[in-house]
């Protein structure tokens, strides 16, 4: 959800004359919404700059990243950084659901719910 | 060339190609789905896509940067509001909670990893970009697409237009 704030933010910032450059994890949403120029990190959500206390690794992405603004002609442009997290379990464990884990999160939703209405009644506009 | 071209399909098996980069939007699908939900939730989609080209050199440009990591607890607060802090007095980190970021296989102990002020800074001192804007902006992760377009997001360019900054990085957790 945070790509899609920043994605329909850039296109404000655009459609009033800022370039910008996304740098970013989640490249499925970035595409789908439509930003004018996208580096991708494809990194684990959360570190888009680089590994913590990886300064070397981070003065290459965020410099790469930059190289958008004077490299970038037209929109829908995406750049993807040649660096790798090192391993590949994270993709598959993100938001997985395992057989035994069906009836919490069932229970989770019916609780979510309760207290969404419940926010409702007190006139908060928060939705997650 | 430092960077390639990224060709993203939507349609794989992540179990199949386990390189390829995740699909959130359909595990969010598949997560709200188990919960009980009944309504997929319908991402922002545009066909056209504004874009404003680069009017002087990177080297003589101002840069903001915004976050979707929060100085305040947005756990406490209703609605959420977009937030600046200053650039030369970053916090130990931000608060990021209450965001979707892999809270297994990574963390947010380092600032840089997810707000770039320390490089930016290094590269305005090299000359690399003109100046780093005196504020970063902390932009809320809304689920209501009009509040971000409506609210917050002209909030950003106001600020951005305050601090006169010619450019933006945008860096979403």
């Amino acid at each position: 959800m945070c790509h899609q704030s920043v994605g329909l933010t850039a296109r404000h910032l655009e459609a009033n004359g800022i370039p910008t450059v996304i740098l970013g994890s989640a490249i499925d949403v970035i595409k789908h919404c439509g930003v004018p120029r996208f580096y991708f990190v494809d990194f684990p959500l959360g570190n888009p700059c680089g590994k913590p206390y990886d300064l070397e690794m981070q003065r290459s992405i965020v410099g790469a990243a930059l190289q958008l603004f004077e490299t970038v002609s037209e929109p829908r442009t995406v750049v993807k950084d040649p660096n790798n997290w090192g391993t590949h379990e994270w993709r598959q464990r993100y938001m997985e659901i395992k057989p035994e884990d069906r009836a919490r999160m069932s229970r989770q939703g019916e609780e979510r719910r309760r207290e969404r209405q419940r926010l409702r009644e007190i006139g908060h506009t928060r939705q997650d | 060339m430092f960077s390639e071209k990224c060709e993203f399909d939507p349609k794989y098996d992540i179990a199949m190609h386990e390189n390829q980069p995740v699909h959130y939007m359909e595990r969010t699908r598949l997560y709200y789905e188990a919960q009980g939900f009944e309504r997929a939730y319908q991402w922002a989609h545009f066909e056209d896509v504004p874009f404003t080209p680069l009017e002087k050199p990177l080297s003589d440009s101002r840069i903001a940067v915004i976050t979707t990591g929060s100085r305040y607890d947005r756990l406490l607060t209703d609605p959420r509001f977009v937030d600046s802090g200053e650039i030369d007095e970053l916090p130990s980190h931000l608060f990021a909670k209450d965001l979707a970021w892999d809270k297994e296989a990574t963390h947010l102990d380092d600032l840089g990893s997810y707000l770039p002020a320390q490089v930016l800074s290094e590269l305005a001192n090299l000359g690399t970009i003109g100046s780093v804007a005196p504020r970063f902006h902390c932009l809320p992760t809304e689920y209501s697409q009009r509040r971000t377009r409506e609210t917050d997001a002209p909030e950003i360019l106001a600020r951005c237009r305050e601090d006169q900054a010619d450019v933006a990085l945008l860096v979403p957790l």
